[in-house]
């Protein structure tokens, strides 16, 4: 056991004392670490000192089973369970990765649908994010209020593929189903539904002085640290980076909508801080729904399980192909040995990367910062330790 | 010294609009049911409990290769041509018999892989969801629809019919003594 | 209602032992009730339904059926804990918030205690509470809990400060200390309260005894001490069974005292606020108790719609924003009586 540094201090009357550092341990239960992580945190007083994440508590050896499954088809449900909370970006993400290894091109349809989904996905993902952050900043009434307007959301999943949270709904090739009678006018009434409600939000939680308090000028995260630990996603727009994956390394037709990425500008605090990072997320849920009514409007007709192979048998070689989800930069690295199973499939978790940066941006904040810290980078122990 | 002033303007007026909102709520009507007497109509693609019709079933394994978690358990037995299987629901004739069908269901994913592969659509997921058992055992289904008294009789009597299958081939094959010797047989 | 008891009965003892228990009488009921509502009120605010099956009706009886758990449950001492304190915490915050009632008056001919000094009295006995959440974080042996321990003692001791200042405000215009007479004086309709009077700055005050009164009793948003998703239950989180109940029970009834007296010495208290109509002794109870309950719904209102402040803010607010405010409204007070 390695002994805890001991400061120095002196008192207003000249004597010096001596007082220790604390090791504090955010359990893996804890209720307001997403998941089960466990944060050591060595603390003087109020103060932290230093954040020492552990992990490893939800690993359920994707990889290892992604090894042994029988064909590339059959590793979709795992990869659905990476990330729960967006489990279509994650499917997208590696549909299009075999995809490209097998070098197959999907109908326009499926192209527009998977688009549509993947939107309303991260439209529900950013829901629970805000909403649990507002839980663990002690308001608890949006929680219920973005929870009701998810339930909406999945719904729409559920009329369309069967399950709420966990699809297995995109496919190599194609989709499972295609799109059922009366999809289009529930998913367009749901985006007139939905814009009012993000003003609701608004007014009770962003904008609140004491939301701002707790979270403003907090866990401040400079633009050339975010880029330099890799972060991706809101956390990175939320330091002023102006990067999304859709836009400037893009993938399916995403360029023939008309959105823009949000970047935090540093309103209420300075640029980088965890107000920005959420806010990043309610106006991306904006955006969202506008690239989700554009693509309702243009949504052209056609067939979804056309394009989908009988044997799926890619050529040996490997791929590597990131998307934008919810919570950052998936990545997929697929490697092929020219038969029917995968050789090696890797998920690149953007999650397991944004927590890295936590000891970085927490020390010298204190106990109740941590948790709004840890909340504001939207963490899935699904994800990160796959 | 602004800023301080701009602070509690900004509090109170930042609360009193966030009362406003929840205050509004109380008389919105409640957006929950109450759950086990009022129960919502689940849409028909809804993906829950597995079922098997078995008299549809060929025991082709099809599902059991497509499940990724390896909750189906198939045994078949090859038929002999004089037994009557009888046929599934679109004409095919059933060539094996399926004597062992079981699906842990608690191993299940509820990922539907199992339903596209299935030649007769005999697997099929549907919407029953309250299925929880006290024991785990119970939560392995067994499909098959023969008694094991059927089973154990249909294993004697494919065995026996290999048996004479293996010798009446052996007869059959020429062996180098028995053919000089014995030629009156 | 003391001169009919003392009719009845013989022994001045007994005489003060029924006057001590009347306000329990209230307190029973009203705790029941409170937490029901709570979890109504909550639901609702948040489109959702709350108890609906205990009872059959709206689940009214929801909170007796948690009662009658929370008596059967094992009571678990953790065994590197100080027993005796342990033992003694909850019921000791209890008495802190029951105390109070002692001196608050239910109607103008019910007072537990006309004490000249009740207001003096009602500050001073409050902080009974300090010591009992001390003892509770320390005797549970458990970091957590000693830090919502330590946060609490800060905060009640802190806001004590702006909680007696806005009193001030009101008894330079008063000129007693003693409730009963405080009340009194406000009889008449409604623009007799002293809310009302050499406005702005009473109001100022009421507000400023309102927010410092969330923080004595640990309401959000200065839940710090048992904010439950950072210490998970704060100082209470090694308690169960009997004294949980014991320290909600006291959470409650300090609820209520603080609105009392709020309702008390800022809204006329048992007053009717249209003057002789509807008024009288037992009128009175209805009056002061609706105007209590009031204050209590808005606690909750506040409890469902804010985010909760973190421990240094809570001190900037309680000593750089509350008490110079409550400074500025007794001088504002001082110098309008004088002018």
């Amino acid at each position: 056991m390695t002994e805890l540094p001991t400061t120095q201090t002196k008192t207003s009357t000249g004597r010096s004392v001596r007082t220790e550092e604390m090791v504090l341990n955010m359990g893996p239960q804890h209720p307001s670490t997403h998941g089960v992580l466990r944060l050591e945190l060595v603390v003087d007083g109020e103060i932290v000192i230093d954040v020492i994440p552990h992990i490893g508590y939800l690993h359920r050896c994707f990889e290892k089973h992604a090894e042994k499954m029988t064909n590339y088809q059959q590793v979709i449900p795992y990869v659905d369970r990476m990330d729960y909370c967006a489990a279509m970006n994650m499917d997208f993400g590696y549909v299009l990765a075999v995809e490209k290894l097998l070098g197959i091109k999907v109908p326009e349809r499926v192209e527009y649908i998977r688009v549509i989904m993947a939107e309303l996905q991260r439209i529900a993902s950013h829901l629970i994010a805000a909403g649990t952050y507002g839980l663990d900043i002690g308001a608890f009434t949006p929680f219920l209020y973005m929870f009701r307007d998810r339930e909406r959301i999945l719904d729409l999943f559920e009329m369309t593929c069967g399950a709420r949270l966990l699809y297995n709904y995109m496919w190599i090739g194609g989709l499972s189903h295609d799109l059922s009678p009366g999809f289009i006018d529930k998913a367009k009434d749901f985006c007139k539904y939905f814009r009012p409600k993000i003003k609701e939000y608004n007014d009770l939680l962003s904008y609140n002085e004491i939301f701002i308090k707790r979270t403003a000028n907090v866990g401040v995260l400079p633009a050339d640290v975010a880029i330099a630990y890799a972060c991706s996603g809101p956390v990175l727009r939320g330091s002023g980076v102006n990067f999304d994956l859709r836009r400037d390394d893009p993938y399916s037709i995403y360029h023939r909508f008309e959105w823009e990425p949000q970047v935090g500008m540093g309103e209420m605090g300075k640029v980088g801080d965890c107000w920005d990072r959420y806010m990043v997320r309610i106006r991306e849920m904006e955006q969202s729904t506008n690239i989700v009514e554009q693509a309702l409007n243009q949504i052209p007709d056609g067939e979804v399980t056309s394009a989908i192979p009988k044997r799926i048998r890619p050529n040996p070689g490997d791929v590597y192909v990131r998307t934008e989800s919810a919570r950052g930069e998936i990545g997929f690295y697929v490697v092929s040995d020219g038969s029917g199973s995968p050789y090696r499939v890797k998920g690149r978790s953007p999650c397991f990367v944004n927590l890295s940066v936590i000891p970085e941006i927490s020390r010298g904040h204190m106990i109740a910062d941590i948790v709004a810290i840890a909340g504001s980078l939207d963490i899935v122990l699904g994800e990160v330790d796959r | 010294m602004r800023q301080y002033f701009r602070d509690i303007f900004q509090s109170i007026w930042t609360v009193l609009i966030g009362m406003k909102v929840t205050f509004g709520h109380l008389f919105v009507p409640a957006v929950t049911i109450q759950y086990p007497d009022v129960k919502i109509k689940l849409p028909e693609r809804a993906r829950n409990r597995l079922y098997v019709n078995m008299d549809d079933c060929i025991g082709c394994k099809q599902c059991e290769m497509a499940c990724p978690v390896d909750c189906i358990e198939i045994e078949t037995v090859k038929s002999l041509p004089t037994d009557d299987l009888g046929t599934t629901s679109s004409g095919q004739k059933k060539k094996l018999w399926v004597t062992k069908f079981d699906i842990d269901i608690a191993k299940c994913c509820y990922c539907a892989l199992c339903v596209y592969p299935c030649p007769t659509e005999c697997i099929y997921m549907t919407e029953v969801y309250e299925f929880s058992e006290f024991d785990r055992n119970n939560l392995i289904y067994n499909y098959i629809t023969l008694t094991s008294e059927e089973i154990k009789n249909i294993k004697t009597k494919t065995s026996e019919y290999e048996k004479e299958q293996a010798a009446k081939k052996a007869a059959a094959t020429p062996k180098p003594s028995a053919q000089t010797s014995d030629k009156t047989t | 209602m003391e001169q009919l008891l003392r009719n009845i009965l013989d022994h001045d003892i007994f005489v003060y032992g029924v006057m001590a228990i009347v306000p329990l009488v209230w307190i029973i009921p009203y705790a029941l009730v409170v937490i029901y509502l709570e979890r109504k009120v909550s639901a609702h605010m948040q489109d959702r339904l709350g108890p609906m099956r205990t009872g059959g009706w709206h689940g009214w009886a929801q909170t007796i059926a948690d009662m009658l758990k929370l008596l059967q449950k094992e009571d678990i001492i953790p065994s590197a804990a100080d027993r005796k304190l342990h033992t003694l915490a909850p019921y000791l915050m209890f008495i802190g918030a029951y105390t109070v009632y002692a001196v608050i008056p239910f109607s103008s001919s019910y007072v537990g205690s006309n004490i000249n000094i009740g207001l003096f009295y009602i500050i001073a006995v409050s902080s009974i509470t300090v010591v009992a959440i001390l003892m509770a974080g320390w005797s549970s042996n458990n970091k957590w809990s000693l830090f919502g321990a330590m946060r609490s003692v800060a905060q009640i001791v802190s806001y004590e400060i702006p909680t007696v200042l806005a009193i001030l405000a009101v008894v330079m215009i008063a000129g007693t200390l003693n409730l009963q007479e405080i009340n009194q004086m406000q009889t008449g309709w409604f623009w007799n309260w002293f809310i009302f009077k050499k406005f702005p700055f009473i109001f100022v005050a009421f507000v400023i005894y309102f927010v410092a009164s969330l923080a004595e009793t640990n309401r959000t948003p200065f839940d710090i001490p048992e904010a439950e998703s950072e210490l998970v239950a704060g100082y209470i989180t090694e308690y169960s069974g009997m004294k949980f109940a014991m320290f909600m029970l006291a959470e409650f009834v300090n609820m209520f005292a603080v609105s009392a007296i709020a309702a008390t010495i800022f809204f006329g208290g048992w007053n009717s606020p249209f003057g002789g109509f509807l008024s009288g002794p037992i009128w009175g109870v209805f009056w002061f108790l609706t105007k209590g309950m009031f204050f209590v719904f808005i606690q909750m209102w506040l409890r469902w719609t804010l985010p909760r402040l973190r421990v240094d803010q809570l001190m900037y607010v309680s000593w750089k924003v509350l008490t110079p405010w409550a400074f500025a409204c007794i001088i504002g007070v001082g110098l309008w009586m004088m002018l």
